[in-house]
């Protein structure tokens, strides 16, 4: 009895915390945080599968940006300094409605193109590609009366039903038509 | 005299027994949220900066294809370089490496295939363009460019 008193029967756990420690740190430098997130890009099919035919676009329909080898821009014909200025440009071009005669006619006619030399680099085009759609997240967000931010949130979930009420609603004929057209081969 | 005893009754030390907890709640965290490097990527990877980021929906629909300059130049030149699963492919290959990814898919989800791809800032877009015919002609249309958020 006086035995069992005298030796109190616990594990000396101060090291526990150091063991702890160790594991986390482990964990810390192996791992990476799990970055699936990006601009997002629907590829047009198979060239093969396309039967070709002449489509008339009339001009004002079209919101043309070319980008040249030296990374130089170029929208609707007048050269630009500064890709920011885009997404004003672009916003003003899609919800027109007829009302400016040079540019589109509806949102659901208008199309923003996009054509890259081969000798871009993938900086410019992503700079550029970024500042076109989120001028059309932002339209979208008007349309669904929230910020932006929600509203790429929403796109993301449309498993959840209501994201995907309030993701259809807004994009009801309002498509986002971005063209990334085919560079031109240097030699042809 | 006998209030300034009182205090002197509180034991002056932190208890730190429950420091072990605290670091395994921390550790839990870091083992649930985190995912083991799975390729070692061989090309250079300074990829450009975008603001108006989207989530993928579906992670397990995802092959990432790595583009960039070789890290080592002596051994594999100085050309931008397709990196897919450890190894170097050509262009003309991109059509049979999606094949091979779509086919570790169940069957009812092939065509939902996304790839990834990860770009350096330097490479040219002809490469790119090049490869986004590729993946048309795979049938695997679902794209995205795996960009970091750009923080303002």
């Amino acid at each position: 009895m006086a035995r069992s008193k005298r030796g109190g029967a616990t594990i000396n756990s101060s090291s526990m915390a150091d063991i702890a420690f160790l594991l986390l740190i482990f964990f810390l430098v192996t791992t990476t945080i799990a970055n699936d997130k990006g601009l997002t890009l629907q590829l047009p099919p198979n060239p093969e599968d396309i039967v070709q035919q002449d489509i008339k676009i009339p001009e004002r329909n079209i919101f043309k940006i070319l980008i040249n080898s030296s990374d130089k821009l170029m929208v609707e014909n007048n050269p630009m300094q500064d890709s920011r200025e885009i997404r004003e440009l672009v916003k003003e071009f899609v919800l027109n409605n007829g009302v400016n005669p040079t540019l589109s006619d509806s949102p659901k006619k208008a199309i923003v193109s996009i054509k890259a030399n081969r000798g871009t680099s993938y900086e410019k085009f992503i700079e550029i590609y970024n500042e076109v759609q989120g001028a059309y997240y932002d339209m979208y967000a008007a349309r669904a009366g929230v910020s932006n931010k929600k509203w790429r949130e929403i796109a993301s979930k449309t498993s959840d039903p209501d994201n995907k009420r309030i993701y259809d609603e807004a994009r009801m004929d309002f498509p986002m038509q971005i063209s990334i057209a085919e560079p031109n081969k240097l030699s042809k | 005299m006998g209030k300034f005893k009182k205090k002197t009754k509180a034991d002056p030390e932190i208890p730190t027994s429950a420091l072990p907890d605290i670091i395994f709640m921390l550790l839990f965290f870091f083992m649930v949220t985190t995912v083991m490097r799975e390729t070692t990527v061989n090309v250079q990877q300074r990829i450009p900066k975008a603001t108006e980021l989207r989530k993928l929906q579906r992670k397990s629909l995802v092959s990432y294809l790595y583009m960039g300059k070789p890290r080592n130049t002596s051994m594999f030149g100085g050309e931008p370089k397709l990196q897919a699963n450890d190894v170097f492919i050509e262009v003309k290959d991109v059509i049979m490496w999606v094949e091979k990814e779509k086919s570790k898919l169940d069957e009812v989800e092939r065509d939902q295939i996304t790839i990834a791809l990860k770009v350096d800032e330097n490479v040219k877009m002809g490469l790119i363009s090049d490869v986004q015919m590729e993946l048309r002609k795979a049938n695997a249309r679902k794209l995205m460019y795996s960009v970091p958020q750009r923080t303002e």
